[in-house]
C-alpha cells in the first residue's frame, strides 16, 4: 500500500492559484523529494496532505487514511518536521519528547523508555535537560526529528529539513536520514537544494507554479530533460562571445551575470575554442540536478 | 459557523499547560494573589471605613462586599491573561499549535484544551482569594463553596472570550483594546466595588447582562451565606455566554490557522 497518494489536488487563495491539479504516489520505503522555488506550492501541498489545509479537490489518501477526513487517525502513523523549528521552548530536550509523545496518546512510561535512544539517534545523548534555548540551529533541528519518531512512524514528512544549516550539520541530517531509510522508512520530503534531492532522494517531482512538471530518479531526470554536458565560461564578455563563437557547439546557452553556461552532448571543440581566449575562464563538468532545475524553472529570482 | 468537534485529546493540552505551570507554580500563584489582594485590603479598609451606614450594600460591610467583588473580578483577570498572553504566545509566537496540530491533535481540540486550562487558572486564583478570605473569617456559612463552581464557570467564560480576541489578535498590543474596552468597564459596571443600584436606570439594564454580573449574581450571596435568586438565569447566562463564545473562537482559530 502506497503510504501516501495525492490525485488531482487543487488549491486556490482567492484569485491565486497555489496548488493547480497534481498527482504523485510514494512507494513504500523510498524516498520522495519535491522539489521547486519558493512559492512553488510545496508546503502548501504537505500542510493539505496533513489536513491542515482544506483543499479545493482531488483526493488524499495518507498511511491508507482519506485526507481530511481522517486525518487525526493518519497523522497517528506519520512523523512531521516542520520548516521551521517549533520545539516547545518551555519544556527541556527530554521534555519536549515526553510532551509531543502525550499527544498521540502514548503512556508515559513508553515514552520514557524511547528517550533515551531519541536522544542518541539525534546525537543529542547527554542533553536530556538542556533548555531548547541553549541548543543550536543544527540540534534543534536533530531534536525536532527525532520528536517526529516518537510514534515509530511509517512515513516522516520533512519540510525543507537543512534549511538554514551549516555544512556540518546538514551532512548529520543526511546521515540520519539514510539511516532512517535503511530501517525501511518512507520519506516525503521537499527541498530546494539540488545536492540534498540528488543525495537522498530515490525518486522526486519538480513542482513551479502548483504544477508538477518532471517526474522521475535524479539520474533519468538528468539523463531525459538535460545534454549530458555542461560548459561554463566566466569573464566579462563571457556572454557575448559564447552568443557569438559557442553557440555552433552547443546545444543550448544559458546566460546568468558574467557567466555563460554551453549545454552540450560533445564540449571538446568548444573547450578548444574557449583556450584560445586568454580573457575566458572554463569549467566542464557533467550535468547535474541543478542544470535540470533551472531549464524547467528558469533562472529569474523568485520571491 | 461550524460547531466545535471534541476529543478527549484536548486534555493532553491542558496537561501540558499544567506541565509548564507547575514549574513555576508558586511565584505564578502569589503574582495572581497580590494585585486583587491590595485592591481588597487597600479600599476595603481605606475606603470601607469611610462610609457611614451601610444599607445601601445590603447590611453587610464593605470588605465583605468587597471579598466577592474581587473573588469574581480576579477570576475574570486570571482567565483572560491566560487565554490573551500565554496562549497567543503558544499560538503564535512560539508556534507550539502548530507543533501539535501535526500530531493527531486537531485544532478544536487545542482551542478547548486552553479554555479549559485558563479556566482551570482562574479557578485557582479564585479560590486561593476565597480561602484568603474565609481564613480571615469573612465568610457566612458553608454555602460558600458553591461559590467553587461559580468561579470555574466563570473562569470558562472569560477563557472563551478571551481567546476569541486571541484567535484575531496580530499582536500583544492589541490586547490593550480588549482590557480597556472590555474588562476594565466590566470592573466598573458590575458591581466589584460598589452596588449597581448607583448606576443610571439604562446602564444598569445593560450591565446585568455582562458575565460578570451573572458571576457575582451568584457569588456575592453565597458569601455572605444566603441563596442566590434567579439561579438557572444567571448560571444558563454564564453557560450559554462561554459557549457562544467557544464556537465563536473555534471558529475564527480556524480561519487563521488553517486556511
Amino acid at each position: 500500500m502506497s503510504p501516501l497518494t495525492v490525485a488531482d489536488l487543487r488549491k486556490s487563495y482567492g484569485k491565486n492559484i497555489v496548488v493547480a491539479g497534481i498527482d504523485f504516489s510514494l512507494k513504500p520505503g523510498e524516498c520522495f523529494g519535491l522539489l521547486g522555488p519558493n512559492g512553488a506550492g510545496k508546503t502548501t501541498t504537505l500542510r493539505c496532505c496533513l489536513g491542515l489545509t482544506q483543499a479545493d479537490s482531488g483526493t488524499i489518501r495518507l498511511a491508507g487514511e482519506p485526507i481530511p477526513q481522517r486525518a487525526r487517525e493518519a497523522r497517528m502513523k506519520i512523523g512531521v518536521v516542520p520548516q521551521f523549528d517549533n520545539l516547545d521552548p518551555d519544556f527541556s530536550a527530554a521534555e519536549n519528547l515526553l510532551i509531543y509523545g502525550k499527544y498521540f496518546g502514548l503512556e508515559k512510561s513508553a515514552i520514557k523508555r524511547k528517550i533515551p535512544l531519541l536522544l542518541e539517534f539525534a546525537g543529542l545523548a547527554g542533553k536530556e535537560n538542556a533548555p531548547i534555548r541553549s541548543l543550536s540551529g543544527g540540534m534543534k533541528r536533530r531534536l525536532t526529528l527525532a520528536r517526529a519518531l516518537v510514534n515509530d512512524p511509517e512515513l516522516l514528512i520533512l519540510d525543507e529539513p537543512t534549511t538554514g544549516l551549516d555544512p556540518q550539520a546538514r551532512h548529520l541530517i543526511w546521515d540520519r536520514l539514510k539511516r532512517l531509510l535503511s530501517q525501511g522508512k518512507t520519506i516525503l520530503l521537499t527541498t530546494h537544494f539540488m545536492d540534498e534531492a540528488e543525495r537522498l532522494c530515490h525518486r522526486l517531482a519538480i513542482m513551479d507554479s502548483g504544477r508538477l512538471i518532471a517526474e522521475g530518479s535524479p539520474r533519468d531526470l538528468i539523463r531525459e530533460q538535460i545534454e549530458p554536458q555542461v560548459v561554463e565560461i566566466y569573464g566579462e564578455d563571457a556572454p557575448a562571445w559564447a552568443k557569438r563563437e559557442a553557440i555552433d557547439h552547443s546545444k543550448r546557452i544559458e546566460v546568468s551575470g558574467e557567466t555563460a553556461f554551453c549545454y552540450t552532448n560533445d564540449a571538446t571543440e568548444l573547450l578548444r575554442l574557449a583556450a584560445n581566449n586568454s580573457n575566458l575562464r572554463t569549467l566542464h563538468r557533467l550535468a547535474n540536478l541543478e542544470d535540470v532545475f533551472i531549464k524547467l524553472t528558469g533562472r529569474e529570482l523568485r520571491d | 459557523m461550524l460547531l466545535p468537534k471534541l476529543s478527549l485529546r484536548a486534555f493532553a493540552i491542558w496537561q501540558r499547560n499544567f506541565l509548564v505551570w507547575r514549574k513555576l507554580a508558586v511565584p505564578s500563584l502569589l503574582g495572581n494573589l497580590a494585585d486583587p489582594m491590595i485592591y481588597l485590603f487597600g479600599l476595603g479598609y481605606g475606603l470601607g471605613n469611610l462610609l457611614p451606614a451601610q444599607s445601601a450594600l445590603g447590611g453587610t460591610t464593605y470588605l465583605m462586599f468587597l471579598a466577592s467583588g474581587t473573588v469574581c473580578a480576579s477570576t475574570m483577570n486570571a482567565a483572560s491573561f491566560e487565554a490573551l498572553y500565554s496562549a497567543f504566545s503558544r499560538m503564535h509566537v512560539q508556534k507550539t499549535w502548530e507543533s501539535i496540530m501535526n500530531a493527531p491533535i486537531a485544532l478544536d481540540d487545542i482551542v478547548a484544551g486552553e479554555m479549559l486550562w485558563a479556566a482551570s487558572k482562574a479557578t485557582l486564583s479564585g479560590c486561593a482569594i476565597l480561602l484568603i478570605v474565609a481564613l480571615l473569617g469573612m465568610i457566612a456559612s458553608p454555602l460558600a463553596l458553591w461559590a467553587l463552581p461559580v468561579i470555574f464557570l466563570t473562569g470558562l467564560c472569560f477563557a472563551a472570550l478571551g481567546l476569541i480576541v486571541t484567535a484575531l489578535a496580530p499582536s500583544y498590543d492589541f490586547f490593550m483594546y480588549y482590557f480597556t474596552l472590555v474588562v476594565t468597564p466590566m470592573m466598573m459596571l458590575c458591581g466589584v466595588f460598589f452596588p449597581t443600584e448607583q448606576l443610571p436606570a439604562l446602564v444598569q439594564t445593560i450591565a446585568a447582562e455582562l458575565p460578570l454580573s451573572h458571576s457575582i449574581a451568584l457569588a456575592r450571596p453565597l458569601l455572605l451565606g444566603k441563596l442566590p435568586t434567579d439561579i438557572f438565569h444567571h448560571v444558563f447566562a454564564l453557560i450559554a455566554i462561554a459557549a457562544l463564545a467557544f464556537t465563536i473562537a473555534i471558529n475564527l482559530a480556524r480561519r487563521r490557522l488553517l486556511s
